[in-house]
């Protein structure tokens, strides 16, 4: 399914709001990092790559997604259902017992649209690294897309992975970092600073790009501009600005966020600020 | 005893060079990965038959951990080379979350185990490897014995879907086992059939085992003698078959004695058909700089010690 961009913006909202839902109903989950990367998910899915939501774990002549930071597992499940990979009813069992929507993401329940667990962090730019170079070798020119947190990027596997896939020429790769300053201590300023992270990849032989990440003309026009960046050479950084609970005024810009469910009340606000759009699961 | 000889000694390292030569022959879905061990691993003569399918990672262990789950994805047999202590302490979280709980089908093959990497220390002699690997649920553990065992596994291991660890050594042992045998994963080899004692035996410890046991049918002990190359899943029929006709238990193997093949038979045992046991292993502690020989004896791990193990657990029963 590929929206325009006025349908994109409403499927965020609905993604937005089934977010909400979600952790409410188990009282558990991410949701600050999850409202964040909405914009950029559905951007990918419902535009930027090609993708069958039939699904087989191989994904030979599809573009493939990986999330490294799987505590934003809300987003991805949303946009997955939405997508057609399964059933939107299924949202409901989220870190439910016996449910394949588990807290993060997992190959093992068998619930398709996933190709890696995440969740301990720092692991997923190796896994994308991997698959775009099977996509290399068996001649296959679709895309891998890849999304890490800013504060995973603490995790020094990263920085192996950074260094290998300039050095080996991994040019069908576009990796995007969710930069939203926050991390669950607090903001990654103050926890263990970022420093200038476009010098930095730069320096490891990336083509590193800005984007909005919460404006869906800006990061669809990113992602386009991205794609034209491949084979070129480099594999593709996108430094995404983003606003932890983007969508819902009292979770906006606050790590207060990151691991928390919302109340009853809370719930009813936020639900007041995103409108319903496709349908609530 | 039934007499076993060698004309050749060889190091099981080399056994998985040639081997995956042969599997990347028969498979062109093979690929290998190396953090900056080529020499070491053999993968010398794989590299130069096919260069597109060989990825030199640099010394990033964890990098080559997830790129081998994310070359998965795209249908390839990565096989993945450093030594046992990178292979395993270095990447646990990364082989239990992207492998091995990923149900991803990645080869972590591991040199230099044990105290027979010798001279190079404690630092470099895992002796907690299979124990860390046979936690992880839907792992393969497989330690062979010789060259050729190690390079009928290897083969092996490429035709099997799912995570496996091959665990092999640096020093040159004894040759013993047929070119020409057809490694079955989970399936015991009878070295020697007795009945006084069940010696189980994996990885360098197989040879051990055999001069112990010529050493014991000397004094008129009759050692059966079971060589346990799959750690995980284990031929608990094998196992318990022997067991029930010997009464009696050794087993042997270079590794911690927690966590090690030893630790499965007892637990089988345990549950099943409680018997007497001797542990030949590392007894909870580090290794030490030396020559493989003499690290063998001085942390219990030679015939003699096999020998002794024998005696005592045959007084028990």
């Amino acid at each position: 399914m590929t929206l325009e961009t006025k349908d994109l913006k409403r499927m965020a909202s609905q993604v937005r709001r089934d977010i909400l839902r979600m952790v409410y109903e188990c009282q558990s989950g991410h949701p600050g990092g999850s409202l964040g990367c909405t914009d950029y998910l559905v951007a990918l899915y419902f535009r930027i790559m090609k993708h069958d939501p039939s699904f087989n774990m191989d994904g030979k002549g599809e573009d493939l997604f990986f999330l490294s930071n799987g505590h934003i597992s809300p987003v991805f499940y949303s946009t997955l259902a939405r997508s057609g990979y399964f059933d939107i009813a299924e949202l409901k069992t989220f870190r439910k017992i016996n449910s394949r929507v588990q807290g993060h993401p997992t190959t093992h329940e068998g619930l398709p649209g996933i190709r890696i667990a995440s969740g301990s962090l720092g692991q997923g730019m190796s896994v994308a690294i991997g698959a775009a170079l099977a996509k290399k070798m068996n001649k296959d020119h679709a895309l891998v897309f890849s999304l890490h947190g800013d504060g995973e990027l603490q995790e020094g596997q990263n920085w192996e992975a950074a260094m290998f896939a300039p050095f080996n020429k991994v040019d069908n790769l576009i990796s995007a970092v969710d930069v939203n300053g926050q991390q669950i201590d607090g903001p990654t300023d103050k926890v263990l600073g970022l420093l200038d992270l476009h010098e930095k990849f730069s320096a490891f032989g990336w083509d590193v790009m800005h984007a909005d990440g919460n404006e869906m003309e800006g990061i669809v026009e990113a992602l386009e501009e991205a794609k034209t960046r491949t084979g070129k050479g480099k594999p593709v950084m996108i430094l995404m600005k983003t606003e932890m609970g983007k969508g819902v005024d009292f979770m906006e810009g606050s790590h207060k966020w990151h691991g928390v469910a919302p109340n009853e009340q809370q719930l009813a606000d936020a639900l007041g600020q995103l409108e319903e759009t496709y349908g609530d699961f | 005893m039934k007499k076993y000889t060698y004309t050749e000694s060889k190091d099981t390292r080399s056994g998985f060079g040639a081997g995956l030569l042969e599997a990347g022959r028969k498979n062109d879905q093979v690929v290998a990965l190396c953090a900056d061990l080529v020499g070491s691993l053999k993968m010398a003569d794989f590299i130069k038959e096919f260069p597109d399918r060989f990825i030199q990672v640099g010394i990033a262990e964890a990098n080559m951990i997830g790129m081998a789950a994310g070359l998965t994805i795209g249908g390839k047999i990565p096989f993945t080379g450093t030594f046992a202590n990178f292979s395993t302490g270095r990447v646990y979280d990364q082989i239990r979350q992207s492998v091995a709980y990923s149900d991803k089908n990645v080869k972590i093959c591991a040199s230099h185990a044990g105290l027979t990497l010798g001279e190079d220390g404690a630092t470099h002699q895992i002796l907690e490897d299979i124990g860390l690997m046979k936690m992880l649920p839907g792992m393969t553990v497989i330690n062979p014995c010789d060259y050729n065992q190690t390079k009928a596994a290897t083969e092996a291991i490429a035709e099997f879907e799912g995570p496996v660890y091959l665990r092999f050594g640096r020093p040159v042992v004894p040759v013993f086992t047929p070119a020409d045998q057809k490694f079955e994963i989970g399936k015991a080899w009878t070295v020697n059939e007795g009945a006084d004692v069940s010696i189980f035996a994996t990885g360098h410890l197989v040879w051990e085992a055999i001069l112990a046991g010529e050493k014991l049918a000397e004094e008129g002990i009759d050692v059966e003698i079971i060589n346990i190359h799959t750690i995980k899943p284990m031929d608990e029929e094998a196992v318990l078959k022997s067991v029930r006709k010997t009464g009696c238990v050794v087993s042997c193997e270079e590794h911690n004695r927690y966590g090690g093949m030893g630790e499965s038979i007892a637990q089988l045992l345990a549950t099943h058909l409680p018997t007497p046991m001797e542990f030949v292993a590392v007894d909870d502690t580090f290794g030490e700089s030396g020559k493989p020989e003499e690290l063998m004896k001085k942390y219990g791990l030679d015939s003699s010690d096999i020998v002794k193990a024998v005696k005592k657990v045959m007084k028990r029963k």
